[in-house]
Protein backbone atom coordinates (compact mmCIF):
# COMPACT_ATOMS: atom_id res chain seq x y z
CA UNK A 1 0.00 0.00 0.00
CA UNK A 2 0.88 3.20 -0.67
CA UNK A 3 2.58 5.37 2.44
CA UNK A 4 1.77 9.10 3.23
CA UNK A 5 5.04 10.92 3.09
CA UNK A 6 6.69 12.80 5.62
CA UNK A 7 8.91 15.42 4.04
CA UNK A 8 11.54 17.94 5.20
CA UNK A 9 11.26 21.67 3.61
CA UNK A 10 14.75 23.08 3.66
CA UNK A 11 14.84 26.82 2.35
CA UNK A 12 18.04 27.96 0.65
CA UNK A 13 19.09 31.91 1.11
CA UNK A 14 22.53 31.91 -0.69
CA UNK A 15 23.71 28.42 -0.31
CA UNK A 16 22.86 28.44 3.69
CA UNK A 17 19.66 27.10 5.37
CA UNK A 18 17.39 29.38 6.94
CA UNK A 19 13.69 29.55 8.32
CA UNK A 20 11.19 32.01 8.12
CA UNK A 21 7.99 33.50 9.55
CA UNK A 22 5.24 34.56 7.27
CA UNK A 23 7.91 34.11 4.09
CA UNK A 24 10.05 36.71 5.99
CA UNK A 25 12.64 37.11 9.09
CA UNK A 26 15.15 34.69 7.65
CA UNK A 27 16.97 32.94 10.40
CA UNK A 28 19.86 31.03 9.56
CA UNK A 29 19.38 27.52 10.80
CA UNK A 30 22.80 25.63 9.61
CA UNK A 31 24.42 23.89 6.54
CA UNK A 32 22.02 22.67 4.03
CA UNK A 33 23.99 19.16 3.40
CA UNK A 34 25.23 18.54 6.53
CA UNK A 35 21.19 18.96 7.77
CA UNK A 36 20.14 16.47 4.25
CA UNK A 37 22.45 13.86 5.70
CA UNK A 38 20.45 14.07 9.23
CA UNK A 39 17.67 14.00 7.17
CA UNK A 40 18.77 11.13 5.47
CA UNK A 41 19.85 8.87 8.62
CA UNK A 42 16.11 9.48 9.37
CA UNK A 43 15.12 8.09 6.76
CA UNK A 44 12.69 10.91 6.18
CA UNK A 45 10.33 10.63 2.70
CA UNK A 46 11.68 12.80 0.49
CA UNK A 47 13.39 16.44 0.64
CA UNK A 48 12.31 19.21 -0.89
CA UNK A 49 14.64 22.44 -1.44
CA UNK A 50 13.08 25.58 -2.12
CA UNK A 51 15.97 28.36 -3.01
CA UNK A 52 14.65 32.25 -2.01
CA UNK A 53 17.90 33.87 -3.23
CA UNK A 54 17.01 35.20 -6.52
CA UNK A 55 20.17 35.98 -8.38
CA UNK A 56 22.02 34.22 -11.04
CA UNK A 57 25.47 33.80 -8.81
CA UNK A 58 23.54 31.64 -6.38
CA UNK A 59 21.70 29.47 -8.88
CA UNK A 60 25.42 28.09 -8.92
CA UNK A 61 25.41 27.46 -5.22
CA UNK A 62 22.20 26.06 -5.65
CA UNK A 63 23.71 23.87 -8.41
CA UNK A 64 26.70 22.42 -5.89
CA UNK A 65 24.30 22.22 -3.13
CA UNK A 66 21.63 19.73 -5.09
CA UNK A 67 25.34 17.80 -7.06
CA UNK A 68 26.69 17.33 -3.24
CA UNK A 69 23.33 16.11 -2.03
CA UNK A 70 22.01 14.00 -4.64
CA UNK A 71 25.82 12.03 -4.58
CA UNK A 72 24.87 10.86 -0.97
CA UNK A 73 21.52 10.81 -0.41
CA UNK A 74 20.13 7.89 -2.47
CA UNK A 75 16.11 9.73 -2.04
CA UNK A 76 13.86 11.47 -3.72
CA UNK A 77 14.84 15.31 -3.97
CA UNK A 78 12.36 18.24 -5.26
CA UNK A 79 14.18 21.27 -5.86
CA UNK A 80 12.06 24.61 -6.68
CA UNK A 81 12.74 28.55 -6.10
CA UNK A 82 12.75 30.80 -9.36
CA UNK A 83 12.76 28.28 -12.08
CA UNK A 84 11.16 30.34 -15.01
CA UNK A 85 12.42 28.07 -18.06
CA UNK A 86 12.81 24.40 -19.35
CA UNK A 87 16.40 25.32 -19.56
CA UNK A 88 16.40 25.89 -15.59
CA UNK A 89 14.48 22.88 -15.18
CA UNK A 90 16.78 20.69 -17.64
CA UNK A 91 20.01 22.12 -15.95
CA UNK A 92 18.46 21.12 -12.01
CA UNK A 93 17.54 18.16 -13.15
CA UNK A 94 20.87 17.15 -14.42
CA UNK A 95 22.28 18.45 -10.94
CA UNK A 96 20.57 15.80 -9.72
CA UNK A 97 17.23 16.46 -8.61
CA UNK A 98 14.44 14.68 -9.26
CA UNK A 99 11.23 16.61 -9.32
CA UNK A 100 11.07 20.44 -9.87
CA UNK A 101 8.89 22.26 -8.14
CA UNK A 102 7.38 25.84 -9.94
CA UNK A 103 5.16 28.50 -8.39
CA UNK A 104 5.50 32.02 -9.62
CA UNK A 105 6.28 31.18 -13.41
CA UNK A 106 3.27 28.61 -13.43
CA UNK A 107 0.78 31.50 -12.62
CA UNK A 108 2.14 33.93 -14.69
CA UNK A 109 2.48 31.66 -18.11
CA UNK A 110 -0.06 28.75 -17.13
CA UNK A 111 1.21 27.16 -20.60
CA UNK A 112 4.33 26.46 -19.05
CA UNK A 113 2.86 23.90 -16.73
CA UNK A 114 1.89 22.08 -20.17
CA UNK A 115 5.45 22.53 -21.59
CA UNK A 116 6.91 21.09 -18.97
CA UNK A 117 5.39 18.34 -18.14
CA UNK A 118 5.30 17.48 -21.75
CA UNK A 119 8.75 17.87 -21.66
CA UNK A 120 10.09 16.11 -18.70
CA UNK A 121 6.88 14.19 -17.59
CA UNK A 122 4.19 15.46 -15.31
CA UNK A 123 5.26 13.58 -12.59
CA UNK A 124 8.56 15.66 -12.51
CA UNK A 125 6.83 18.67 -12.37
CA UNK A 126 5.01 20.15 -8.80
CA UNK A 127 2.76 23.36 -8.50
CA UNK A 128 3.73 24.67 -5.41
CA UNK A 129 0.51 27.50 -4.29
CA UNK A 130 1.04 29.80 -1.91
CA UNK A 131 -2.16 31.46 -0.53
CA UNK A 132 -3.33 33.52 2.53
CA UNK A 133 -6.77 34.26 3.67
CA UNK A 134 -8.48 37.02 3.32
CA UNK A 135 -10.45 38.54 6.30
CA UNK A 136 -14.13 37.32 4.84
CA UNK A 137 -12.54 33.53 5.17
CA UNK A 138 -12.07 33.44 1.46
CA UNK A 139 -8.26 32.55 0.35
CA UNK A 140 -6.28 33.96 -2.54
CA UNK A 141 -3.04 32.62 -4.30
CA UNK A 142 0.10 34.80 -4.24
CA UNK A 143 3.10 34.75 -6.25
CA UNK A 144 7.02 36.22 -5.46
CA UNK A 145 7.22 34.76 -2.25
CA UNK A 146 4.09 35.77 -1.09
CA UNK A 147 4.02 39.20 -1.79
CA UNK A 148 2.28 39.72 -4.90
CA UNK A 149 -1.57 39.03 -4.80
CA UNK A 150 -2.66 37.47 -8.02
CA UNK A 151 -6.43 37.31 -7.53
CA UNK A 152 -6.40 33.38 -8.17
CA UNK A 153 -8.73 31.44 -5.78
CA UNK A 154 -6.05 28.32 -4.45
CA UNK A 155 -8.79 25.35 -5.43
CA UNK A 156 -9.36 26.68 -8.73
CA UNK A 157 -5.65 27.20 -9.60
CA UNK A 158 -5.08 23.63 -8.30
CA UNK A 159 -7.47 22.46 -10.28
CA UNK A 160 -6.37 24.14 -12.94
CA UNK A 161 -2.35 23.43 -12.81
CA UNK A 162 -3.46 19.50 -12.41
CA UNK A 163 -5.46 19.66 -15.65
CA UNK A 164 -2.57 20.97 -17.30
CA UNK A 165 0.15 18.59 -16.12
CA UNK A 166 1.26 19.09 -12.78
CA UNK A 167 1.99 15.80 -11.12
CA UNK A 168 1.90 16.77 -7.92
CA UNK A 169 0.47 19.75 -6.31
CA UNK A 170 1.99 21.66 -2.56
CA UNK A 171 -0.22 23.53 -0.74
CA UNK A 172 0.55 26.65 1.22
CA UNK A 173 -0.43 28.74 3.72
CA UNK A 174 2.35 31.46 3.06
CA UNK A 175 0.45 33.27 6.29
CA UNK A 176 0.87 30.77 8.67
CA UNK A 177 4.65 30.14 7.30
CA UNK A 178 6.45 29.51 10.25
CA UNK A 179 3.88 30.39 13.02
CA UNK A 180 3.66 26.40 14.35
CA UNK A 181 -0.31 27.31 14.69
CA UNK A 182 -1.07 24.42 12.57
CA UNK A 183 -1.83 23.48 9.30
CA UNK A 184 -5.21 24.34 7.58
CA UNK A 185 -7.03 21.66 7.09
CA UNK A 186 -10.39 22.68 6.06
CA UNK A 187 -8.27 24.31 2.69
CA UNK A 188 -6.05 21.19 2.18
CA UNK A 189 -9.43 18.74 2.33
CA UNK A 190 -10.73 20.72 -0.83
CA UNK A 191 -7.96 20.82 -2.46
CA UNK A 192 -7.37 17.00 -1.83
CA UNK A 193 -11.24 16.44 -2.81
CA UNK A 194 -10.61 18.89 -6.02
CA UNK A 195 -7.74 17.36 -7.93
CA UNK A 196 -6.48 13.65 -8.88
CA UNK A 197 -3.10 14.65 -8.39
CA UNK A 198 -0.87 14.20 -4.66
CA UNK A 199 -1.23 17.09 -2.94
CA UNK A 200 1.38 18.13 -0.28
CA UNK A 201 0.32 20.16 2.51
CA UNK A 202 2.48 22.76 3.95
CA UNK A 203 2.65 26.01 6.08
CA UNK A 204 2.10 25.70 10.01
CA UNK A 205 2.95 22.84 11.01
CA UNK A 206 3.93 22.84 15.30
CA UNK A 207 2.80 19.77 16.32
CA UNK A 208 2.92 16.02 15.28
CA UNK A 209 -0.84 16.06 15.71
CA UNK A 210 -0.82 18.10 12.14
CA UNK A 211 0.81 15.48 10.56
CA UNK A 212 -2.10 13.40 11.83
CA UNK A 213 -4.93 15.67 10.65
CA UNK A 214 -3.21 16.37 7.60
CA UNK A 215 -2.90 12.78 6.64
CA UNK A 216 -6.54 11.84 7.40
CA UNK A 217 -8.18 14.60 5.34
CA UNK A 218 -6.13 12.60 2.26
CA UNK A 219 -2.57 14.30 1.38
CA UNK A 220 -0.25 12.60 0.38
CA UNK A 221 2.70 14.62 2.28
CA UNK A 222 2.93 16.80 4.52
CA UNK A 223 5.94 19.30 4.28
CA UNK A 224 7.41 20.77 7.48
CA UNK A 225 10.73 22.94 8.36
CA UNK A 226 9.75 25.03 11.64
CA UNK A 227 9.24 21.29 13.70
CA UNK A 228 12.16 19.38 12.66
CA UNK A 229 15.02 22.85 13.17
CA UNK A 230 12.73 24.61 16.46
CA UNK A 231 11.53 21.44 19.00
CA UNK A 232 13.01 18.17 19.55
CA UNK A 233 10.81 16.05 17.57
CA UNK A 234 12.87 14.13 14.70
CA UNK A 235 11.71 12.31 11.60
CA UNK A 236 12.08 9.23 13.47
CA UNK A 237 9.74 10.47 16.55
CA UNK A 238 7.35 11.49 14.26
CA UNK A 239 7.01 8.40 12.14
CA UNK A 240 6.70 6.00 15.39
CA UNK A 241 4.23 8.73 16.94
CA UNK A 242 2.07 8.13 13.05
CA UNK A 243 2.85 4.82 12.94
CA UNK A 244 0.96 4.76 16.30
CA UNK A 245 -1.90 6.42 15.27
CA UNK A 246 -2.84 4.13 12.65
CA UNK A 247 -1.52 6.66 9.88
CA UNK A 248 -0.34 4.57 6.79
CA UNK A 249 3.92 5.52 6.89
CA UNK A 250 6.70 4.06 6.44
CA UNK A 251 7.57 1.93 9.65
CA UNK B 1 32.77 -1.51 -16.50
CA UNK B 2 28.57 -0.47 -16.46
CA UNK B 3 27.02 1.84 -18.95
CA UNK B 4 24.58 3.82 -17.93
CA UNK B 5 22.89 5.04 -21.28
CA UNK B 6 22.69 8.66 -21.68
CA UNK B 7 19.73 8.98 -24.19
CA UNK B 8 18.33 12.64 -23.33
CA UNK B 9 15.92 11.42 -20.51
CA UNK B 10 15.71 12.63 -17.33
CA UNK B 11 18.14 12.31 -14.27
CA UNK B 12 21.30 9.84 -15.18
CA UNK B 13 23.35 11.39 -12.64
CA UNK B 14 21.60 9.84 -9.62
CA UNK B 15 21.65 6.27 -10.65
CA UNK B 16 25.12 6.70 -12.03
CA UNK B 17 26.43 7.98 -8.43
CA UNK B 18 24.40 5.21 -7.00
CA UNK B 19 26.06 2.68 -8.62
CA UNK B 20 29.28 4.14 -7.91
CA UNK B 21 28.91 4.44 -3.96
CA UNK B 22 27.92 0.82 -4.28
CA UNK B 23 31.24 -0.16 -5.69
CA UNK B 24 30.25 0.20 -9.60
CA UNK B 25 32.33 1.49 -12.34
CA UNK B 26 30.42 3.70 -14.29
CA UNK B 27 30.50 5.37 -17.54
CA UNK B 28 27.72 7.76 -18.79
CA UNK B 29 27.48 8.17 -22.36
CA UNK B 30 25.17 7.93 -25.58
CA UNK B 31 28.38 6.72 -27.74
CA UNK B 32 27.53 3.75 -29.39
CA UNK B 33 31.28 2.42 -29.39
CA UNK B 34 31.54 2.74 -26.00
CA UNK B 35 27.88 1.21 -25.33
CA UNK B 36 29.15 -1.43 -27.53
CA UNK B 37 32.25 -2.15 -24.96
CA UNK B 38 30.25 -2.33 -21.56
CA UNK B 39 30.19 -5.49 -19.50
CA UNK B 40 26.68 -4.26 -18.20
CA UNK B 41 23.89 -1.89 -19.14
CA UNK B 42 21.72 0.60 -17.25
CA UNK B 43 18.95 1.81 -19.27
CA UNK B 44 17.73 4.35 -16.36
CA UNK B 45 14.97 7.44 -17.50
CA UNK B 46 11.93 9.25 -16.75
CA UNK B 47 9.53 11.01 -19.43
CA UNK B 48 6.89 10.23 -22.32
CA UNK B 49 7.29 6.62 -23.70
CA UNK B 50 7.20 8.24 -27.20
CA UNK B 51 9.87 10.28 -26.14
CA UNK B 52 12.06 7.72 -25.47
CA UNK B 53 11.99 6.02 -28.41
CA UNK B 54 12.81 8.56 -30.16
CA UNK B 55 15.53 9.82 -28.21
CA UNK B 56 17.02 5.86 -28.68
CA UNK B 57 16.44 5.68 -32.75
CA UNK B 58 17.83 9.06 -32.68
CA UNK B 59 21.11 8.04 -31.20
CA UNK B 60 21.20 4.85 -33.08
CA UNK B 61 20.70 3.11 -29.61
CA UNK B 62 18.13 0.40 -30.51
CA UNK B 63 19.54 -1.82 -32.90
CA UNK B 64 22.97 -2.00 -30.43
CA UNK B 65 20.90 -2.11 -27.58
CA UNK B 66 18.92 -4.86 -28.72
CA UNK B 67 22.34 -6.94 -30.34
CA UNK B 68 23.78 -6.57 -26.62
CA UNK B 69 21.24 -7.46 -24.58
CA UNK B 70 19.34 -10.10 -26.50
CA UNK B 71 21.78 -12.07 -28.63
CA UNK B 72 25.25 -11.39 -26.27
CA UNK B 73 23.62 -11.45 -23.14
CA UNK B 74 24.79 -8.67 -21.14
CA UNK B 75 23.27 -8.33 -17.71
CA UNK B 76 20.94 -5.34 -18.45
CA UNK B 77 18.82 -3.15 -15.65
CA UNK B 78 15.95 -0.92 -16.59
CA UNK B 79 14.18 1.87 -14.47
CA UNK B 80 11.16 3.28 -14.39
CA UNK B 81 10.53 4.43 -18.13
CA UNK B 82 14.14 2.53 -18.84
CA UNK B 83 11.96 -0.57 -18.36
CA UNK B 84 8.49 0.11 -19.43
CA UNK B 85 10.75 0.80 -23.28
CA UNK B 86 11.48 -2.91 -22.95
CA UNK B 87 7.42 -3.53 -23.44
CA UNK B 88 5.71 -3.93 -27.02
CA UNK B 89 3.74 -0.79 -27.37
CA UNK B 90 3.28 2.30 -25.12
CA UNK B 91 0.37 4.14 -25.26
CA UNK B 92 1.43 7.48 -23.33
CA UNK B 93 0.11 10.40 -25.98
CA UNK B 94 -0.86 8.07 -28.37
CA UNK B 95 0.17 4.38 -29.28
CA UNK B 96 3.72 3.93 -30.04
CA UNK B 97 5.79 0.79 -30.90
CA UNK B 98 8.87 0.10 -27.59
CA UNK B 99 11.96 -2.20 -27.59
CA UNK B 100 9.69 -5.14 -27.92
CA UNK B 101 11.52 -7.50 -25.46
CA UNK B 102 9.28 -8.21 -23.50
CA UNK B 103 6.01 -9.56 -23.95
CA UNK B 104 3.98 -6.27 -22.17
CA UNK B 105 1.63 -3.46 -22.90
CA UNK B 106 2.25 0.38 -21.23
CA UNK B 107 -1.14 1.75 -20.21
CA UNK B 108 -2.21 4.31 -18.06
CA UNK B 109 -3.44 3.72 -14.38
CA UNK B 110 -6.86 3.72 -14.59
CA UNK B 111 -8.44 6.68 -12.34
CA UNK B 112 -11.75 5.59 -12.05
CA UNK B 113 -10.97 1.83 -11.32
CA UNK B 114 -8.71 3.01 -8.83
CA UNK B 115 -10.83 5.04 -7.47
CA UNK B 116 -9.63 7.59 -4.18
CA UNK B 117 -6.36 7.16 -5.15
CA UNK B 118 -4.09 9.78 -7.36
CA UNK B 119 -2.12 9.55 -10.43
CA UNK B 120 0.67 9.71 -10.70
CA UNK B 121 1.37 6.84 -8.46
CA UNK B 122 3.96 8.97 -6.33
CA UNK B 123 5.91 7.84 -3.04
CA UNK B 124 7.03 5.00 -1.17
CA UNK B 125 5.11 1.84 -1.61
CA UNK B 126 5.73 -1.79 -0.42
CA UNK B 127 6.95 -5.18 -2.49
CA UNK B 128 5.37 -8.33 -2.80
CA UNK B 129 8.33 -10.55 -3.94
CA UNK B 130 6.51 -13.13 -6.23
CA UNK B 131 9.58 -14.86 -7.44
CA UNK B 132 13.07 -15.38 -6.01
CA UNK B 133 16.01 -13.47 -7.61
CA UNK B 134 19.99 -12.61 -6.98
CA UNK B 135 19.05 -9.47 -7.23
CA UNK B 136 16.21 -9.79 -4.19
CA UNK B 137 19.20 -10.66 -1.83
CA UNK B 138 19.15 -9.11 0.73
CA UNK B 139 15.48 -7.96 1.08
CA UNK B 140 13.05 -8.67 2.91
CA UNK B 141 8.99 -9.28 1.62
CA UNK B 142 7.32 -5.81 2.14
CA UNK B 143 10.20 -3.38 1.64
CA UNK B 144 9.71 -0.16 1.21
CA UNK B 145 10.64 1.29 -2.30
CA UNK B 146 10.20 4.75 -4.53
CA UNK B 147 8.02 5.21 -7.12
CA UNK B 148 6.86 7.89 -9.27
CA UNK B 149 4.48 6.99 -12.53
CA UNK B 150 1.45 7.64 -14.37
CA UNK B 151 1.86 4.30 -16.57
CA UNK B 152 2.57 0.66 -15.55
CA UNK B 153 3.88 -2.16 -17.95
CA UNK B 154 1.12 -4.85 -17.98
CA UNK B 155 3.37 -7.90 -18.33
CA UNK B 156 1.31 -10.80 -20.50
CA UNK B 157 3.65 -13.19 -19.44
CA UNK B 158 3.10 -13.39 -15.18
CA UNK B 159 5.90 -15.78 -15.00
CA UNK B 160 8.57 -12.88 -15.52
CA UNK B 161 7.25 -10.41 -12.87
CA UNK B 162 9.63 -10.96 -9.18
CA UNK B 163 7.36 -8.10 -7.49
CA UNK B 164 4.58 -6.79 -8.04
CA UNK B 165 2.67 -3.28 -5.82
CA UNK B 166 -1.03 -2.91 -4.79
CA UNK B 167 -2.25 0.43 -5.98
CA UNK B 168 -6.00 -0.53 -5.93
CA UNK B 169 -5.40 -3.32 -7.79
CA UNK B 170 -2.17 -5.52 -7.98
CA UNK B 171 0.89 -4.02 -10.50
CA UNK B 172 4.19 -5.55 -12.11
CA UNK B 173 6.62 -3.19 -9.87
CA UNK B 174 9.71 -5.61 -11.35
CA UNK B 175 10.70 -8.55 -13.71
CA UNK B 176 13.56 -10.65 -15.02
CA UNK B 177 13.75 -12.47 -18.09
CA UNK B 178 17.29 -14.33 -18.50
CA UNK B 179 20.25 -11.43 -18.57
CA UNK B 180 16.96 -8.70 -18.08
CA UNK B 181 16.54 -6.89 -15.24
CA UNK B 182 13.79 -4.28 -14.59
CA UNK B 183 12.14 -2.13 -11.91
CA UNK B 184 9.07 0.28 -11.94
CA UNK B 185 10.01 1.55 -9.00
CA UNK B 186 13.84 3.59 -8.68
CA UNK B 187 16.26 1.55 -6.67
CA UNK B 188 18.50 4.68 -6.46
CA UNK B 189 15.80 6.59 -4.84
CA UNK B 190 15.37 3.93 -2.24
CA UNK B 191 17.58 4.51 0.20
CA UNK B 192 19.20 1.21 1.99
CA UNK B 193 17.14 -0.97 0.30
CA UNK B 194 17.52 0.24 -3.70
CA UNK B 195 21.47 0.22 -2.75
CA UNK B 196 21.03 -3.47 -1.74
CA UNK B 197 19.54 -4.25 -5.54
CA UNK B 198 22.27 -2.30 -7.24
CA UNK B 199 25.06 -3.61 -5.08
CA UNK B 200 23.05 -7.04 -6.29
CA UNK B 201 23.17 -6.03 -9.69
CA UNK B 202 27.07 -5.52 -9.74
CA UNK B 203 27.24 -8.71 -8.98
CA UNK B 204 24.69 -10.69 -10.92
CA UNK B 205 25.90 -13.46 -13.14
CA UNK B 206 22.39 -14.27 -15.26
CA UNK B 207 22.91 -18.11 -16.06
Amino acid sequence: MLKQRIIPMLLLYKGRMVKTVQFAEYRDVGNPVTTARVFQAQRADELLFLDISASIEDRGILFDIVKEVSGECFMPLGVGGGLRTLEDIRAILEKGADKVIINTAAVEHPGFIEDAARRFGSSTIVVSIDTKKRNDGTYEVYTRRATNATGLDPVAWAVEAARRGAGEIIITRADLDGTMQGLDIGLITKVVQSVNVPVVASGGVGSLDDFRNAFQAGVSGVGAGSIFHFTDQSIVKTRKYLCNAGINVRP
Amino acid sequence: MIVVVDYGMGNLGSIAKALEYVGGEVLVTNDPARVAQADKLVLPGMGAFQDGMKHLEERGLVPLLTDLVLNQKKPFLGICLGMQLLAKRGFEWGEYPGLGWIDAEVVRFEVDKIKGLSVPHVGWNDLTLTRSTPLFAGLENGADVYFVHSYHLACREPKLVTATFEYGDTFTAALMQENIFATQFHPEKSQRDGLTMLKNFLSWQPQ
